[in-house]
């Protein structure tokens, strides 16, 4: 049972991996688009 | 479309739920193997998901590079549909098939890449295929990576060894690696001819995705044999639980290429904003 628990955890957490790095990317995107738009002000 | 985007998020969490409950309790018990045989439920979704957005990658690469040439756009789409109408034709010509194959299955999958093409060429413009093609890049690599650590905590119990440099694992190795090395060079590379060159590599790199798939036919291989499409056999509830776990890692496969896809889009506008701002500056400063 520890193989079939430590591959399903190890699933998740590759996923649950990739899906921080998008929203810290989505965060860093937003800091630039409010940087853009202070500018234009 | 954006109200449709938490409403199916929440619908997927609740069918990989279900699909989570049906493989560790409603599945039966594998007689050799135990309760280990479990891991087949996620392993092999992850390796199905992956190879179609592999092939999705794939079309929208050819696509990216024969758009805008119209010649070449003409003579991609007759090839596609030849060798579309080819392998069904030689589904009920060859014999025996690979792996024992139903001609229907066969069938089904070459239509599918038809159809699939049409639709990326219907629905997407030129820069629009270059993102579906990195979007399905990267989350294809990250399905082909549970794919490499699912497949030797399997192979620990069962064999004895985590692994072995078997031609199923060892193309499946090189599948990732080429992948790895589509997303460096679409990260690192300055060229203004990255998308070109990466949509070449994509067209090369995917002819490993039929050899991955077709290993175990024509190689000696310790890794098992397929279980469903005609070339074994299967419990049918395994089966049921099986494409309940495939649906609902396609579902999660949908909705992170769709916001990856959204993310690049937006990335995109910024950046073309912030060159746009930048050759403005100096003139400004000169005022």
């Amino acid at each position: 049972m520890t193989f079939l628990y430590a591959a399903y955890a190890a699933t998740w957490a590759i996923h649950i991996a990739y899906l921080i790095t998008l929203v810290r990317r989505y965060s860093r995107l937003k800091l630039a688009v409010d940087e853009l738009n202070k500018r234009k002000r | 479309m954006k109200k449709a985007f938490p409403i199916l998020g929440l619908l997927t969490a609740a069918l990989l739920s279900f699909a989570l409950y049906e493989a560790l309790v409603v599945a039966p018990r594998e007689q050799t193997m135990g309760d280990v045989q479990r891991i087949f439920y996620y392993h092999v979704p992850s390796a199905w998901t992956a190879f179609l957005l592999f092939a999705i990658n794939f079309l929208a690469s050819v696509q990216y590079l024969v758009r805008p040439r119209p010649q070449a756009d003409k003579i991609a789409n007759w090839i596609v549909i030849a060798l579309g109408a080819l392998t069904s034709i030689g589904a009920y010509v060859v014999r025996p098939l690979p792996q024992n194959m139903y001609p229907s299955s066969v069938v089904t999958t070459g239509v599918a890449i038809v159809g699939l093409y049409f639709l990326i060429k219907k629905y997407f413009s030129e820069q629009e295929t270059d993102i579906l093609a990195l979007t399905t890049a990267e989350v294809g690599v990250v399905f082909c990576t549970v794919v490499l650590v699912t497949g030797p905590l399997w192979a620990r119990p069962v064999w004895g060894i985590w692994w072995t440099w078997d031609v199923r694992l060892t193309s499946t190795l090189v599948l990732w690696l080429i992948y790895v090395s589509y997303l460096m060079l679409r990260r690192f590379s300055t060229s203004g001819q990255t998308p070109v060159l990466a949509a070449a590599l994509a067209v090369f790199g995917a002819l490993d995705v039929p050899l991955v798939y077709f290993s175990i036919w024509f190689f000696r291989t310790q890794h098992p044999q397929p279980v469903i499409g005609g070339g074994g056999s299967i419990d049918p509830r395994m089966l049921h639980v099986l494409l309940i776990n495939w649906l609902a890692f396609l579902c999660f496969a949908f909705l992170v290429c769709w916001s990856r896809y959204r993310l690049e889009q937006l990335q995109r506008e910024v950046e073309e904003t912030q060159a746009l701002e930048a050759l403005l500056e100096p003139r400004s400063t000169v005022r």
